[in-house]
C-alpha cells in the first residue's frame, strides 16, 4: 500500500459568509502527480493553503505524512511554489544563487548558518530545473519560466518528498509552458517527487498527470486522468458551473 | 580637522557615532526598502520626536528629571510607535498602509502638544530635528554603540529568515517560519535605529540614511550582499563627507549628509544610464 503523504477528511472552509471549501475528502499517495482543476473561484488556492498549514480548517482533519497539520513540524519535507512568485517584485536585488539557497532556511534553523556544502546543494537544485547556468543572474533579469524554475529549484534544495505548486504557469508562454511540464513530470518519475498543482489548464498538463481532482467548493472527480473520460455531461456541468461539452481527442479530455 | 577631533570630545562623539551610524542604518535599510516599508521609518520618526519633546518638556518641569537624556523616552516612544504600527496592520489588514499616516499623526501631534507646554522651540530642539555634530553627548555614544550591538547581533543571528521574509513572505510562511516574531523584532530593532541615529541625522532627516544609500546601491548591485556593501560603503562616506562639510560650514550635519547622499544617488542614476 503506498504512503500517504496527504490526507483531508471531510473538510471544510469558510471565509467570513462564503464557504469555499465543502466536504473535502483527498488522500494523496507517494508517487501521485495530481492536478487539481477548476473554474476561478473554485476553491483551489483555499485547498492547496490547507494542505500547507497556512490555513486552518473550519471542520475537518488535515493529516501531513500521518500527523495531524497542527503537529507537523518537517516542514522542509514540503516544496511549495506559490502563485504569488509569479508576481515577486521583479526589482528586488537577489541572485538566481541566493533564491535558490534560501530554501534551506527552516531546514537548517535559527541561529546556524548554511552547511558548508550549500554551493554543491544550489548547484544540484538548479541542474535539476536545468537553470544552471544562470547561477550569478539577478533573479529579477529571467523570463517568467525561468523564473518558475528557479522558485522549483528553491523548493528542491531541502529534499522534499512533495511538491506543491500553484498556478505556476501563469505569465508563462505556452512554449515554455511544455517545457516546464515536462520538467516536472521528469521530477516526478526520476526523483520521484510527488506532485501537487493546482491550474486551470487542462489541456497544459493532461499528458504529464497521473491524477486529477476536480473541484468547485467540493471533490467532483478524483482518479487516474485517463478516468475522467468517465464523467458524465452533468457532472461536468456540475463542477464547472455552466454547459461544458466533453471532446475525446486522441484518449485525451478537453473541455 | 583631523586634529580638531583629537583635541575635543564632542567631536570624537560625533565622528564615532556618524561612522556607526553610517553602516547599521543603511544595513537594515536594505532590508527595509525591499519590504517596501520605507514610509514605516518616517513614522517611527516622527513619534520619537514626540517622544522627545515630551522629555524636554518633562525635564523642563519637573527638577528630578532635569538631567534625563531625552534619547531614553525617544527610544520608548519609537519602540512603542513600531509595536503600534504592527497592530495597526493587523487591524486594517486590508489597507496595511494606513498604520502609516495614523501613527505619523500621532507622533506629529504630541510632539506640538509638548513643544507648545514647553513654550517655545529651543535650540536643543532644533538639534534633534536636523542634528548636531556638537550636540552627541559621552551618554548618546554609548546608547548608539549599544544599538549597534543589538542590530548587528539581530542581523547575524537572523539573516536568512530575514532574506525570505523579504523575498516573499508566503513562502516563509509555508515554510514554517515564525514570520510574524521576526517582523516584529524587525520592527523593534528598525525603531531603535531610528532613535540612534537622530542625534546625528536628526529627526526629519533618518529615514533618508535608511533609504538613500540603499536606492543608490540597488541601481548597481548585482545580488542581496552586494546590495548590503554598497548601501554601507554609500552611507559611510555620505556620513564623512557630510559631518566634515557640517563642521567647516557650519551647518546642521543632518543636511549635509542627505545632500551627500542625494549626491552620490544621481551619480549611480547618471552612471548606470
Amino acid at each position: 500500500m503506498p504512503n500517504q503523504l496527504i490526507h483531508l477528511q471531510h473538510v471544510y472552509y469558510q471565509y467570513e459568509q462564503t464557504e469555499a471549501l465543502k466536504d473535502i475528502t483527498l488522500t494523496i499517495d507517494e508517487g501521485d502527480f495530481l492536478a487539481i482543476i477548476g473554474p476561478n473561484g473554485s476553491g483551489k488556492s483555499t485547498l492547496l493553503k490547507i494542505m500547507l498549514g497556512l490555513l486552518k480548517p473550519t471542520k475537518g482533519e488535515v493529516l501531513l505524512f500521518g500527523k495531524p497539520a497542527p503537529l507537523f513540524k518537517e516542514r522542509e519535507l514540503i516544496g511549495y511554489v506559490s502563485q504569488k512568485s509569479n508576481a515577486f517584485n521583479t526589482g528586488f536585488p537577489a541572485t538566481v544563487e541566493e533564491v535558490v539557497k534560501s530554501g534551506l532556511t527552516k531546514k537548517v534553523g535559527l541561529f546556524h548558518a548554511y552547511p558548508k556544502n550549500v554551493q554543491s546543494k544550489v548547484k544540484d537544485a538548479l541542474t535539476s530545473v536545468g537553470m544552471e547556468m544562470f547561477a550569478q543572474k539577478n533573479i529579477g533579469d529571467l523570463s517568467g519560466g525561468q523564473q518558475q524554475r528557479v522558485f522549483i529549484a528553491r523548493a528542491l534544495i531541502s529534499n522534499p518528498k512533495i511538491l506543491i505548486l500553484d498556478e505556476p504557469t501563469v505569465g508563462v508562454d505556452s512554449e515554455n509552458v511544455r517545457s516546464f511540464y515536462h520538467m516536472l513530470s521528469h521530477l516526478n518519475r526520476e526523483h520521484q517527487i510527488t506532485i501537487v498543482l493546482v491550474t486551470h489548464d487542462v489541456d497544459a498538463v493532461s499528458k504529464s498527470i497521473s491524477h486529477v481532482a476536480c473541484l468547485n467548493q467540493t471533490i467532483h472527480f478524483h482518479g487516474f486522468q485517463n478516468e475522467m473520460n468517465s464523467m458524465s455531461d452533468e457532472q461536468l456541468e456540475a463542477w464547472y458551473g455552466h454547459s461544458v461539452r466533453k471532446v475525446n481527442h486522441q484518449n485525451e479530455v478537453q473541455l | 580637522m583631523i586634529e580638531a577631533i583629537l583635541q575635543y570630545q564632542f567631536l570624537q562623539n560625533a565622528f564615532i557615532s556618524g561612522l556607526i551610524i553610517g553602516v547599521i542604518a543603511p544595513l537594515l535599510g536594505v532590508f527595509i526598502v525591499v519590504r517596501r516599508l520605507s514610509l514605516i521609518a518616517d513614522a517611527l520618526s516622527h513619534v520619537t520626536l514626540a517622544g522627545i519633546a515630551g522629555s524636554l518638556y518633562l525635564s523642563q518641569s519637573i527638577g528630578a528629571l532635569a538631567l534625563l537624556n531625552p534619547l531614553y523616552l525617544g527610544i520608548v516612544a519609537s519602540v512603542t510607535g513600531s509595536l503600534f504600527i504592527e497592530r495597526l496592520r493587523r487591524l486594517y489588514k486590508h489597507y496595511e498602509e494606513l498604520a502609516i499616516p495614523i501613527i505619523m499623526s500621532a507622533g506629529l501631534g504630541f510632539s506640538a502638544i509638548f513643544i507648545s507646554l514647553a513654550q517655545g522651540f529651543s535650540s536643543d530642539l532644533f538639534s534633534y530635528l536636523f542634528g548636531s555634530v556638537s550636540a552627541v553627548s559621552q551618554q548618546d555614544l554609548w546608547i548608539v554603540i549599544s544599538i549597534a550591538i543589538v542590530v548587528l547581533l539581530f542581523l547575524m543571528l537572523f539573516y536568512k529568515e530575514l532574506f525570505v521574509l523579504s523575498f516573499d513572505e508566503e513562502y516563509a510562511k509555508a515554510s514554517g517560519l515564525p514570520a510574524k516574531w521576526i517582523h516584529v523584532l524587525f520592527m523593534i530593532v528598525t525603531a531603535l535605529v531610528i532613535a540612534g541615529s537622530m542625534r546625528i541625522v536628526g529627526i526629519l532627516l533618518v529615514s533618508s540614511l535608511m533609504t538613500l544609500p540603499v536606492a543608490a546601491a540597488m541601481r548597481i548591485a548585482k545580488g542581496f550582499k552586494q546590495a548590503l556593501i554598497f548601501s554601507v560603503l554609500f552611507g559611510e562616506s555620505a556620513v564623512i563627507i557630510g559631518l566634515v562639510s557640517a563642521y567647516y560650514l557650519d551647518l546642521a550635519p543632518g543636511g549635509t549628509i542627505v545632500v551627500t547622499s542625494i549626491i552620490i544617488l544621481l551619480l549611480t542614476i547618471t552612471l548606470k544610464k
